[in-house]
């Protein structure tokens, strides 16, 4: 049987879920008999080849996140939204209640510590969001893996499921928000 | 002579004047529920606990049993209704858990974990909603609050206080504090009333208490609503035995 072809990315989130997700520890290995991975932070491949599973972490605070967001979805037949922050945006979203401009002040102007103050504008820092947003709100999502971050073995049942051809169910002793 | 209801086709007596949910915790069935609490009068706000009655649906927590009924309550349509109305009250308040201190105790958590909820489906609304946190020893969060007037009629039914009440409609509605500045520092609230305390969600929390329990050894981290409810129950039996 040919590899299920894998890519997985982090948007607005802390890389968690991707550390979560290396808690399989070597179980690692018998995954990598059933996937490959493309696209993603584990491999540093920058774009997606067409794959099979794409693995969401993180919400959309920025507009890089919201193309990199377009492309796995252009890419990948199955969508996972992973974590909190994919999910409803997470402790990124509790910038939200805040006016972006007052965030920025709070960070780069008026901030502890802040040295030589200004606000970033180098072309190659993308542009903020107004608000941070799930990423069901801007793409169709297939399958959701919640946690803060979702445990190893969420992963595993996850992946697990859909290398055997199953609908992932995710067992209710592994369904936590936090 | 007993009588008695069907609920998903068991026999559950009741006495007079019980409701559907009175009889249904008292024979250890588990309707899900929020704004209902045996020790407040009902309010029949939330509409989690809905099932259906002899083909039409209605409020478990305001109904009144009656003789004969056939009551439909664990059905796949009605998880799915009771999903769907869960879903809308995580994604019209901000409801981060990883950043709650009530999670793990949560009860609203604690129904979407029963009902399976893996996302909140529609839009987030994120509402600005005002933090008070003037008093001494109770915090007020209102981005968690889903209004179910617990700490309403627990104010005004246990603490004969009318500390807080739901103002607004819609979109708007939200929970005020009697006190002349509007803070609950100027009001009547102590820190040992019920109304302190019998808040669902993490809206109404006791300062000083932060992870006190870590996360993961929480109420419902070691079992599910389920079980906790109808251990309440148990628990208030015993009380009432007892007095
Ligand atoms: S109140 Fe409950 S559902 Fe809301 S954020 Fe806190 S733990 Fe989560
Ligand atoms: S503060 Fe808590 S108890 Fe009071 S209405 Fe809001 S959710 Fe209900
Ligand atoms: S528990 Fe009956 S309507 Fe809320």
């Amino acid at each position: 049987m040919s590899k299920l072809r894998v890519a997985t990315t982090s948007l607005a989130g802390c890389f968690g879920c991707h550390m979560s997700f290396l808690d399989i520890d070597e179980r690692i290995i018998e995954l990598l008999d059933h996937v490959e991975f493309n696209r993603s932070p584990l491999t540093d491949i920058k774009h997606c080849d067409p794959c099979d599973i794409g693995l969401i972490e993180g919400g959309l605070c920025n507009i890089d996140n919201v193309h990199v967001l377009k492309e796995f979805r252009a890419s990948c037949k199955i969508l996972i939204a992973v974590g909190a922050c994919a999910i409803n945006g997470g402790v990124p979203a509790m910038r939200n209640h805040h006016p972006l401009s007052e965030c920025l002040a709070e960070s780069y102007l008026n901030g502890i510590g802040v040295e030589n103050p200004q606000i970033p504008d180098d072309v190659e820092v993308p542009l903020l969001l107004n608000k941070v947003h799930p990423v069901h709100e801007v793409v169709k999502i297939d399958y959701y893996l919640p946690g803060c971050p979702p445990p190893a073995d969420a992963f595993m049942k996850v992946l697990g499921d859909l290398i055997e051809g199953r609908e992932p169910l995710l067992p209710r002793t592994m369904l936590r928000y936090d | 002579m007993s009588q008695s209801i069907l609920i998903d086709g068991i026999e559950v007596p009741f006495k007079s004047n019980q409701t559907i949910m009175d009889a249904a915790l008292a024979a250890n069935i588990y309707i899900p529920h929020l704004c209902h609490n045996p020790c407040i009068k009902p309010h029949g706000s939330c509409k989690l606990c809905t099932v259906e009655v002899n083909g039409h649906t209605t409020s478990s927590c305001t109904t009144k049993a009656e003789d004969g009924q056939k009551v439909i309550n664990n059905s796949e349509k009605l998880n799915k209704a009771r999903l769907t109305i869960t879903q809308m009250l995580f994604i019209e308040g901000n409801h981060l858990c990883p950043t709650c201190e009530k999670t793990g105790n949560c009860t609203l958590q604690a129904v979407a974990y029963h009902l399976g909820m893996l996302d909140g489906h529609f839009p987030q609304f994120y509402p600005k909603r005002e933090v008070d946190a003037s008093h001494p020893s109770i915090m007020l969060d209102r981005d968690r609050c889903i209004l179910c007037e617990l700490c309403v009629r627990a104010s005004r039914e246990f603490d004969k206080k009318d500390v807080f009440a739901i103002a607004g409609r819609g979109d708007n509605a939200h929970l005020i504090v009697n006190s002349p500045s509007g803070k609950l520092r100027d009001s009547d609230i102590e820190q040992n009333d019920l109304a302190a305390h019998i808040c669902p969600v993490g809206a109404i929390l006791i300062k000083e208490r932060g992870y006190e329990i870590p996360i993961g050894c929480r109420t419902f981290d070691l079992r599910s609503v389920t079980e906790i409810d109808l251990g309440d129950v148990k628990l208030s039996e015993k009380s009432s035995h007892h007095e």
